[in-house]
């Protein structure tokens, strides 16, 4: 409870703070909200940026002024230090941010803006507030301005749909070109199909994409439905009644009971807990599972006594997307009530273990923070598919080549039969009849523009060779590699229950190419599953002998010292029986103060909710004798760690509201007044928690980082022999939490003072015009926190393990095989950065550390330079303008460097020294240092250096990149790569939403990448050339055909066999050998990583392959154009007989190319592929059997001849016969790793040998 | 996203207890199956030399034969081509056009064809146009299915430009530049014995056309009556079904030299026969400068005479004995043992290091 006192304000103080609080808190404190308070207590190991040297050198002074006149002296001194932090942290990610937007173009910097964006009207100013009106909707609402609790997730409604859905897929380049060709079409000169014909593949594929757009929007609607008709009891005309969602409006009372969802965003005005305390699930907000307190302000808990006495004015700030903050005031009974992101509760929230709760709407319908945020994270674009635009243009230009053939040869012809047009009898330029048109002109237009015309009917008539097929059968593919993505039993996590998800469709065969791996390390490499090894208590280090688990202890103890009842805690916890000796034993002391002080603080410093069996907390009182099961819930896995190691040690929380805590010591129950609460953030690195005691005495209670904390310690004592005590206390700990952090434990240090009642007053009255505060009050609390965390007493530290995951080591193992460079990008210190790395096997012995820790520019620049002259870094001969040409140089070059016998490399650098690389002209030096070693470890680096990082290698090389990582602060990082993989851990699910690819462990990666990745990879590349191949060889197939018919763009084939040529006769192939092609089993693939440097060497896909693939086109069309032609060069064929023969031998021909090519025949490929060739055939059948046609009855003519047989025989044969050779030739004397690898796994001999030499490469 | 917050209700106690959530766990989990874990019975080919070898030399096997065949078969077939547009005009005529168009001079001309080698009957007569683009966009598209086909749509006319209606708007029948071409030059034999060698012109087009795409009910209206005559005029009087001539000349060619059957000659004809050829020349080839040709042929299991397709077929099978023999002789010199590592690019690598 925060008791209402005058506010004493300080001019002075505010004036000398505020410019330098300020100067942090518009830029640095960005940086938390960007990543949405991801710093959190979880990250706090590490800390010692803010090297804050706060010292109040005023132990004794009490008085205010006296503060305010000891501060002065070090004003320069907080000046520096500040100014230090800012650089330090804050303008690194700024700049990371600005040099995003200037070097990314597109989507991406949109992306960047559009979050910077979000967080400028983080502060509103004064003016720019929402009021509302408690119980007074109409008054609220005065100028409509609010929207009501509707919400429509739909994209259209029934009438919009179709204008709207064609709007909207009209974005495609394809599709306008499609329609471009339609409309050339229906030109009288240029109608060259039937006009419905011509129709046909633009309104196939509306249709398809419409149909699918409507189905997810009528689920959308449906559910929309479900949820605007869901009821609520809402405060009208007196009492509670049921109203549907849909119907609430700003400024209503509601009241929602456990276990319901709450419909709109709404400040809590009472519970049924008469603290005001409210437990909510956030599952649907952020994915976090566990519980949440918010807590209505205890001055309007009597509004919901009473019924029907709601009133006041809440002052909030306009609808916005943070779903960590929120920043209002309300004036109720003429007290001015601040209110913060723990009196809210949003939409999408349940009520949990509390009875009921009353709250009035803010923010309804669209404008809730749950709408709000339901953006569709932006999409990327595989790199695959922007070579294939590449290719597509060259395709464009042979398509424009051949055009301007036709339309050449158009025009000579015409020249040369000039004096002939008219008598022509194919011809005839004029109108012979003698009626109105007599004489005139027919379908002629002057030899200009007929050699215009010809152009024109000619880009109808190859139209196909853009392979605008090609994009919807990537996305099937897509679509289809997914499903046995997420169909593998392989990635999928029993433990946590998830299942590998794909979220983006379009960069699956990006996965089979990626060179750069960053990974998070908390919570990716590691299991974020805290346990509590190791504490420092007053300069002794406890934890070193675990015995037995705590309960077992507890057991066993004698009953005198742990007599309180059991608390059945979820997870056990391992006890030193020396600290419980300490804790418990009649030996007073110092160190025994310590240590209770040290317990208390773990216990009492926090957010943690303890959640007892029993619903209601007060009944604990009473069930002494029974055993009671706790569990904490809290936002931090550290915390809750913490907690629990407190409890177990006889420091048991049980009671948690915003006034006051309950802790249960040795069974003493415990009730601490909460003055004031300063949560953890990441410039300060610390949470401190201002309590009285049951006698009166207060005390402040800091945790926080180790730099953080011991930078404000009270090392100025008078007495001598205390000041040797204290500092040797502090070097010890220091010593030990060396130690721990060298073992890879997350340390925390936990320090107290006792406060005086001056302090007290001056600190409270700060901290209430600061928690009141509407603008800035992050910044303000801050100031008032600054005043009472300083001239602590350290009590000691902890030590926290971070469990590895399951199969990281192996895993990343097998990654680095496959020519994966892994670099580690983390929060943590430097010490558990690479701890981790060496369990991880990341890091060897034998591995040579470059650690690159640099203060300044000049620092920084000459590390780097020492570094690489020392390791004889050549500077790689890259410019930009030669980058796609040496491409392949680069990759050997890279190779050569990496391979080479020199020692391998480790690249150890902090985000400090970062500050001063990323984005300067230090940049190219880094890249060069780092692309060299095999091992990069960044430690300390903040959310947007990460991204910044993978910048790095994005903006300077080819590669591919991948970012991993389970929290927040690896979004940046995760949007920014290529490939963007989330893990659904237990920080929340921001990861995952702006993953492109979710899954439960970091070990999936393994599979992902060498067996899907590879998988995908391969069947796309070869997806894309066959499709390019496919249409181009109909295309030239045609166009020597129009050679023959005086450049007149006359189609052998009839309308419908063009149209089905790409759409029925050759696409169910093609998709399902993109689906289920594969070349190696994933055993092998597994056994022999390196088979992923197929991918690295762009060997399915690459412009070699692609001219190699056209030439292999042009014999082929020419075979099929010329075998018919010689074979029927004085017949007397008919034009349908020999389309028909066409259309049959080139439907033969592809399908066979493409089954000569698969590596892997199932049932459904057999089916696909030669049931395309007698559905093909079927068609024919069927068109020709019409007799409107003209080419009725011609396959049945055709059949019954044996010409028409052996043709089709020798085109098959003859076209494919180089290919085949070529094919041959090539196995036998350059076998491809891929080839070698399924001749061994095929014919069944894995010789040991073979495994033996692998495993010796890999030593 | 966030708004699955409709899909809420489905899990209220997921986080308090953390069992009971197993069913819905285990249900989560994918389920095995062959297909989805893609380990589905497959046939896996690899190219070893025994199928690359098989495979060649299977298709030298198939195609020699063939080949040699079709070259018997071509052999067999007898073929008299004459030419006569360039003889069967006068001289002394420059204008040819002016000629061949003046209707009033008689066109007939009489050519003599010696019989190379027996021919058996049925001798098939066709006239073989060169230069003469049937297959260009504007003359393939002149014509009106419905209208040949269905007596009622005779005022259908619609694609039949620029011969659609006559002066005086009267729908013609059939319609369009194709019909109005039609070919009218006429043959008659006689053979060197003075028998009179009758021409059976019947059944000469397809019997789908006949039956399905020209009525039985159309006739010819209003056809070749402008000043401009196209071609051969149509007896009104009979239906378009039995038009054959017509229905042979509207199955377009595919090809701009193209024969179109004019007739079958029942009679088996022997070696050094000589044929008299009375034929009017009537068909106006001149303006294009478009050859026109007399054939006489018979055929075989295979149709016309033509050795395209034996040669090619001969000489790809030849090329297939030639691979298989050609990698044979790899294969036994320098075999690469199939599945050997040395061969993997990391291995080789190491090695050139």
């Amino acid at each position: 409870m925060t008791p209402e006192r005058p506010l004493l304000h300080s001019p002075q103080i505010e004036a000398k703070f505020s410019p330098l609080l300020q100067s942090c808190s518009g830029k640095g404190f960005s940086v938390r909200d960007k990543d949405l308070s991801l710093l959190h207590i979880g990250d706090s190991g590490d800390s010692d940026v803010t090297s804050i040297t706060e010292q109040f050198h005023s132990a004794d002074s009490h008085f205010f002024d006296q503060i305010v006149l000891e501060c002065s002296p070090q004003e320069s001194s907080h000046l520096v230090s500040w100014n230090a932090m800012e650089r330090q942290q804050i303008p690194s990610s700024l700049e990371i941010s600005s040099s995003v937007e200037g070097l990314e173009k597109g989507s991406k910097s949109h992306r960047i803006r559009h979050k910077s964006v979000q967080f400028d009207d983080l502060f509103p100013s004064e003016d720019n507030t929402r009021l509302i009106y408690i119980n007074d909707p109409r008054k609220t609402n005065e100028k409509y301005e609010f929207s009501g609790n509707e919400i429509r997730t739909s994209k259209y409604t029934f009438i919009t749909f179709l204008p709207k859905n064609l709007f909207i897929q009209f974005h495609r380049v394809a599709y306008l070109y499609f329609l471009a060709i339609a409309g050339l079409n229906q030109l009288p000169p240029l109608a060259v199909f039937g006009r419905t014909v011509s129709l046909f593949p633009l309104l196939f594929v509306l249709c398809v994409t419409a149909m699918k757009d409507g189905y997810e929007d009528w689920r959308r609607h449906r559910s929309d439905r479900n949820e605007n008709s869901r009821d609520a009891q809402v405060y009208q005309f007196g009492q509670f009644r049921i109203k549907k969602w849909k119907n609430i409006h700003a400024g209503e009372v509601v009241k929602i009971f456990c276990d319901e969802t709450i419909p709109c965003d709404m400040v809590l005005l009472g519970t049924s807990d008469p603290n005001g305390v409210a437990f909510v699930q956030t599952m649907n907000l952020d994915g976090e599972s566990n519980l949440k307190t918010r807590y209505a302000r205890l001055e309007t808990t009597p509004m919901c006594a009473e019924v029907g006495s709601y009133s006041g004015i809440i002052r909030c700030e306009q609808p916005n997307k943070n779903i960590y903050e929120f920043t209002a005031n309300m004036e109720y009974n003429g007290h001015k009530i601040s209110l913060g992101p723990s009196n809210i509760i949003l939409r999408g929230c349940q009520v949990k273990n509390t009875t009921w709760i009353i709250g009035v709407v803010v923010y309804a319908g669209q404008e809730t923070k749950a709408m709000l945020n339901s953006a569709i994270s932006p999409s990327k674009r595989s790199k695959l598919e922007s070579y294939m635009n590449r290719e597509t243009l060259w395709l464009s230009i042979f398509l424009f080549a051949m055009c301007a053939v036709v339309a050449l040869g158009m025009g000579l012809w015409l020249k040369d039969h000039e004096p002939q047009l008219d008598s022509l009898p194919y011809y005839r330029r004029r109108y012979i009849t003698n009626g109105r048109e007599n004489g005139k002109y027919f379908k002629f237009y002057g030899i200009p523009m007929e050699i215009f015309f010809s152009f024109l009917s000619s880009v109808i008539v190859f139209q196909i060779m853009i392979p605008i097929s090609l994009y919807i059968t990537m996305e099937l593919v897509r679509l289809g590699q997914s499903y046995f993505m997420i169909e593998d039993a392989q990635m999928y996590d029993g433990n946590s229950g998830s299942r590998f998800q794909c979220r983006s469709l379009n960069i699956n065969e990006d996965l089979g190419q990626i060179r750069y791996i960053f990974s998070d390390k908390t919570g990716t490499l590691t299991e974020n599953k805290m346990e509590f090894q190791r504490a420092s208590v007053y300069g002794r280090d406890y934890g070193t002998s675990l015995k037995g688990t705590g309960n077992l202890m507890m057991g066993e103890r004698s009953s005198d010292v742990l007599r309180h009842k059991k608390w059945k805690l979820k997870s056990e916890i391992n006890l030193d029986t020396e600290l419980v000796e300490l804790l418990h034993g009649d030996v007073p002391g110092m160190e025994r103060t310590a240590a209770r002080e040290f317990f208390l603080t773990l216990a009492a410093c926090n957010t943690v909710i303890p959640i007892t069996s029993s619903l209601s907390s007060n009944s604990v009182d009473l069930a002494c004798d029974e055993d009671v099961s706790i569990e904490y819930q809290g936002e931090s896995p550290d915390e809750q760690a913490l907690v629990a190691a407190a409890s177990a040690y006889g420091f048991t929380l049980i009671e948690r509201t915003t006034g006051h805590i309950v802790i249960d010591v040795n069974g003493e129950m415990l009730r601490l007044d909460v003055l004031g609460l300063h949560e953890f953030d990441s410039v300060r690195k610390r949470m401190s928690v201002v309590i009285r005691f049951p006698d009166n005495a207060i005390k402040v209670l800091v945790k926080g980082a180790d730099t953080s904390v011991l930078s404000i310690l009270n090392h100025q004592i008078d007495n001598g022999s205390c000041e040797t005590e204290s500092a040797r206390i502090k070097n010890m700990t220091e010593n030990h939490l060396n130690n721990y952090s060298l073992q890879g434990l997350r340390t925390l240090v936990v320090a107290a003072r006792d406060l005086s009642g001056a302090e007290l007053e001056e600190w409270q009255a700060k901290y209430e015009e600061a928690s009141t505060s509407l603008t800035e009050r992050a910044n303000k609390l801050r100031q008032a926190a600054a005043l009472i965390e300083c001239q602590l007493n350290l009590l000691g530290a902890t030590g926290i393990e971070d469990k590895l995951q399951e199969g990281v080591p192996e895993t990343i193992e097998s990654l680095r095989q496959a020519g994966i460079k892994v670099w580690v990008l983390t929060g943590d210190k430097q010490e558990t950065a690479i701890s981790i790395a060496l369990s991880c096997r990341l890091l060897t012995d034998d591995m040579h550390q470059i650690i690159i820790n640099g203060t300044s520019e000049e620092d920084c620049r000459l590390l780097l330079a020492n570094a690489k002259a020392k390791h004889g870094v050549k500077p790689l001969i890259y410019t930009e303008g030669s980058k796609k040409l040496k491409e392949g140089e680069f990759i050997g070059s890279m190779e050569k460097v990496v391979g080479s016998g020199n020692p391998s490399l480790a690249l150890i650098i902090d985000g400090n020294s970062l500050v001063y690389i990323l984005e300067k002209e230090l940049e190219p030096d880094l890249f060069e240092l780092a692309t060299s070693c095999r091992v990069v470890l960044c430690c300390r680096v903040a959310p947007l250096q990460k991204a910044g990082i993978v910048d790095l290698i994005k903006s300077r090389s080819n590669d591919m990149t991948l970012a991993i990582g389970d929290g927040a602060n690896d979004v940046s990082m995760i949007q920014m790569a290529d490939v963007g993989v989330g893990i659904c851990g237990q920080e929340g699910r921001q990861a995952v939403m702006a993953s492109d690819f979710a899954m439960g462990q970091f070990r999936f990666l393994k599979r992902l990448l060498l067996v899907h990745g590879h998988w995908n990879y391969q069947r796309v590349g070869y997806l894309v050339l066959y499709n390019f191949y496919r249409n181009a060889v109909f295309v030239l197939m045609l166009f020597w055909y129009i050679l023959q018919t005086a450049f007149s763009t006359t189609s052998a084939l009839t309308d419908w066999s063009s149209v089905f040529y790409s759409v029925i006769y050759t696409s169910v192939p093609t998709i399902v050998v993109g689906i289920l092609d594969k070349d190696l089993s994933h055993k092998t693939l597994l056994l022999y990583p390196k088979l992923y440097c197929s991918g690295h060497r762009h060997e399915s896909y690459n412009l070699h392959l692609f001219w190699i693939t056209m030439l292999d086109t042009l014999w082929q069309s020419l075979v099929l154009f010329y075998v018919p032609f010689f074979a029927y060069r004085y017949s007397t064929i008919d034009i349908w007989s020999l389309g028909s023969l066409w259309t049959i031998a080139v439907v033969v021909l592809v399908n066979i190319h493409l089954a000569m090519d698969i590596r892997r025949w199932v049932l459904i490929t057999h089916l696909a592929t030669w049931g395309s060739i007698v559905v093909a055939c079927l068609c024919m059948v069927a068109l020709d059997s019409i007799p409107s046609f003209p080419n009725y009855w011609t396959i049945y003519h055709l059949i019954s001849s044996r010409t028409y047989w052996l043709a089709i025989l020798l085109i098959t044969v003859l076209a494919l016969l180089p290919r085949f050779a070529c094919k041959v030739i090539w196995q036998t004397f350059w076998p491809s790793d891929i080839q070698i690898a399924r001749e061994a796994a095929i014919m069944g001999k894995f010789p040991n040998s073979f495994g033996l030499k692998l495993e010796q490469d890999v030593r | 996203m966030m708004n699955s917050t409709s899909a809420s209700p489905a899990e209220p106690t997921i986080s308090v207890s953390g069992d009971g959530t197993d069913a819905r766990r285990n249900s989560k989990r994918p389920k095995y199956s062959r297909f989805t874990q893609q380990e589905l019975p497959a046939c896996k080919p690899i190219l070893t030399p025994q199928w690359v070898i098989s495979i060649f030399t299977l298709v030298g096997i198939i195609f020699v034969p063939i080949g040699v065949a079709a070259l018997l078969a071509s052999n067999d077939v007898v073929e008299i081509v004459d030419r006569y547009e360039t003889e069967c005009i006068p001289k002394n005529i420059s204008d040819k056009i002016g000629y061949i168009q003046n209707p009033a001079i008689s066109k007939k001309c009489t050519r003599v064809l010696k019989v190379p080698k027996d021919m058996d009957k049925p001798v098939y007569v066709y006239y073989q146009l060169d230069n003469f683009y049937q297959n260009h966009r504007r003359y393939v598209k002149s014509r009106n299915d419905q209208q040949l086909r269905d007596k009622s749509k005779a005022n259908e006319t619609s694609g039949c430009d620029p011969e659609k209606t006559t002066a005086n708007g009267m729908p013609i029948v059939p319609c369009g530049l194709i019909a109005w071409s039609l070919f009218n030059d006429t043959y008659n034999f006689t053979h060197s014995n003075g028998e009179t060698l009758t021409v059976n012109k019947k059944d000469i087009s397809w019997k789908s056309d006949r039956n399905h795409k020209f009525g039985s009910d159309v006739f010819p209206k209003n056809f070749q009556n402008g000043t401009l005559k196209g071609g051969k005029t149509l007896d009104p009087t009979v239906p378009l079904s039995k038009q054959e001539d017509l229905i042979v000349w509207m199955r377009t060619a595919a090809l701009p030299t193209f024969r179109k059957l004019y007739g079958r000659i029942e009679v088996d004809l022997k070696e050094n026969d000589t044929i008299t050829v009375e034929l009017e020349n009537n068909y106006n080839t001149y303006s294009f400068g478009g050859k026109k040709k007399l054939v006489l042929s018979t055929t075989s299991w295979l149709g016309g005479k033509n050795d395209f397709l034996g040669i090619a077929y001969i000489s790809i099978g030849g090329v297939c004995f030639f691979l298989a023999t050609l990698f044979t002789i790899v294969y036994l010199v320098k075999p690469r043992k199939l599945g050997d590592p040395s061969y993997l690019s990391w291995n080789s690598n190491r090695l050139m290091q």
